[in-house]
């Protein structure tokens, strides 16, 4: 990605930083597999293994940091490459929270394991969107590889969906729990999962935006999606 | 921001400027504002032309024989390249410093004097205030004030380099040129030079040549990248820094093969 600089060591450290934060991409997405799973078989087994994924992922989030700031302070770079760097860091910090969000995913699953609740609830809607949410991320990762902006803005217009997906599985809930009030705390479990799902959705659509920051230099964070669109098609 | 920008008034207008050393052609078609009471940064590897470019701005290049320059360079709203220009009084109106330091092996006092004397009559008094006020303004004071009759080469180079700056100052020019001012000096004087630099431009106009990139992202308004004689790309320091126009000034800038 980062091409040709006269310092040539200066390129292996930005490859070196950003196959690490594809190595995160990777032990993040690999938490959001075993969180589904843990759901979908309630299974304990799946929901440890995301809680043991997360130390890794902390400490790796770390390590990236450490290692941006030292290139800062020994390349004081400029341009597309303090772009790349400052997207790199925040990206970072967003994968890092997709990998709190599983945890919490995985948490929720082992209190709904304990619990004595009817398991009659919708979960397998989850399932759904968590694999929608899942595979945006995956795209995020693939177009911050390419910085491919038709890419990254097409994840804009798909976490939209995602957060409809969210909208109509809560009206749904909402419905359970008037049918059968028993459902209310199982139902509140799925409702913190759903949020997390569609957070993942979130971090994912942040991912693409620092992309176009890298790209094009514009900040699109707080801008319409139908601006972004339109600016990004000039 | 914006409103700033329009307040901004040109001390320097450069308009389709070319410039000659014998057959080669140094500068071409060169079109640029420098904004008064900013700092402007010309940027660019060896023998892009930008020390050209400032050599052109009080026409230093007079000097040699063999070098000329065509097109028009307005100092507010007077073009210097028409004939009939009194150099000297030009080169009071715009001063310029040199990449090693150039004191005249005189007095410390003398350094700053000789200048003024050339265009100002003043008494004793008149002259030891302007002396204090230049060397105040070239923030180096407080360091030789007790050995004014020192000789200027007994300073440290980072001094001298000051010294320059205020025998500048002295003269109460309205443009400051300075041509990579600080490249021969340690990172404690070149830091005390681009803090002077700050000061200096709430009553001058700078136009700075350096090779050091970081030097012209710390301490200027709008910097300048020009290659084989040609602009390449002129705007803000922080656009250019942030999110250059042109591949070419982003490849410069990064560290990257042209």
């Amino acid at each position: 990605m980062p091409d040709k600089h006269l310092s040539s060591q200066f390129d292996t450290d930005l490859n070196n930083i950003s196959s690490h934060v594809m190595e995160l991409g990777g032990l993040v997405e690999s938490q959001i597999r075993q969180a589904v799973y843990a759901l979908s078989q309630f299974s304990p087994e799946a929901a440890d293994d995301v809680l043991v994924t997360e130390n890794k992922v902390n400490s790796l989030e770390v390590e990236i940091d450490r290692e941006i700031a030292s290139t800062i302070g020994r390349r004081q770079p400029t341009a597309r490459d303090l772009r790349l760097l400052m997207a790199m860091s925040k990206t970072t910090a967003n994968l890092e929270r997709v990998g709190d969000e599983a945890a919490k995913i995985a948490r929720m699953v082992k209190s709904i394991i304990s619990g004595s609740a009817p398991r009659s609830l919708p979960s397998s809607d989850l399932r759904v969107s968590a694999e929608l949410a899942s595979g945006l991320l995956r795209k995020a990762l693939d177009a911050f590889v390419r910085l491919d902006i038709p890419m990254a803005v097409s994840i804009l217009r798909e976490d939209h969906a995602i957060d409809q997906e969210f909208d109509g599985f809560v009206r749904k809930l909402i419905t359970y729990m008037m049918e059968d009030p028993r459902t209310i705390s199982a139902s509140l479990d799925l409702l913190f999962i759903a949020k997390a799902i569609e957070r993942i959705g979130d971090h994912s659509k942040n991912i693409a935006e620092f992309i176009i920051y890298i790209v094009k230099g514009e900040d699109v964070r707080h801008t319409p999606l139908v601006d972004v669109e339109s600016s990004m098609t000039d | 921001m914006s409103e700033n920008k329009t307040a901004t008034k040109n001390a320097i207008e450069v308009r389709n400027l070319n410039f000659f050393y014998g057959k080669f052609q140094g500068l071409r078609n060169v079109t640029m504002d420098i904004a008064e009471r900013k700092v402007t940064a010309f940027i660019g590897p060896s023998g892009c032309g930008k020390s050209t470019l400032l050599r052109t701005l009080n026409r230093m290049y007079s000097l040699y024989p063999g070098q000329r320059a065509e097109g028009e360079i307005n100092l507010y709203g007077q073009n210097i390249l028409e004939p009939g220009q009194d150099l000297n009084l030009l080169r009071a109106r715009v001063g310029m410093v040199f990449q090693k330091p150039t004191p005249f092996p005189m007095t410390i006092y003398d350094n700053i004097a000789f200048g003024v004397r050339l265009y100002d009559n003043l008494s004793k008094s008149d002259m030891d205030e302007r002396v204090e006020w230049a060397l105040t303004k070239a923030a180096l004071w407080t360091e030789v004030k007790d050995k004014l009759g020192q000789n200027g080469l007994s300073l440290s180079g980072g001094q001298q380099q000051r010294l320059c700056i205020a025998r500048s100052v002295a003269v109460k020019p309205s443009v400051l040129l300075l041509d990579e001012p600080t490249s021969a000096l340690d990172p404690i004087s070149t830091g005390k030079v681009e803090e002077l630099v700050h000061e200096l431009k709430a009553d001058y106009t700078i136009a700075i040549v350096t090779h050091n990139m970081q030097q012209a992202a710390r301490c200027s308004d709008y910097t300048a990248y020009m290659y084989l004689g040609e602009l390449v790309e002129f705007g803000e320091t922080e656009q250019i820094f942030f999110k250059p126009n042109k591949t070419a000034t982003e490849d410069y800038i990064t560290g990257r093969f042209g």
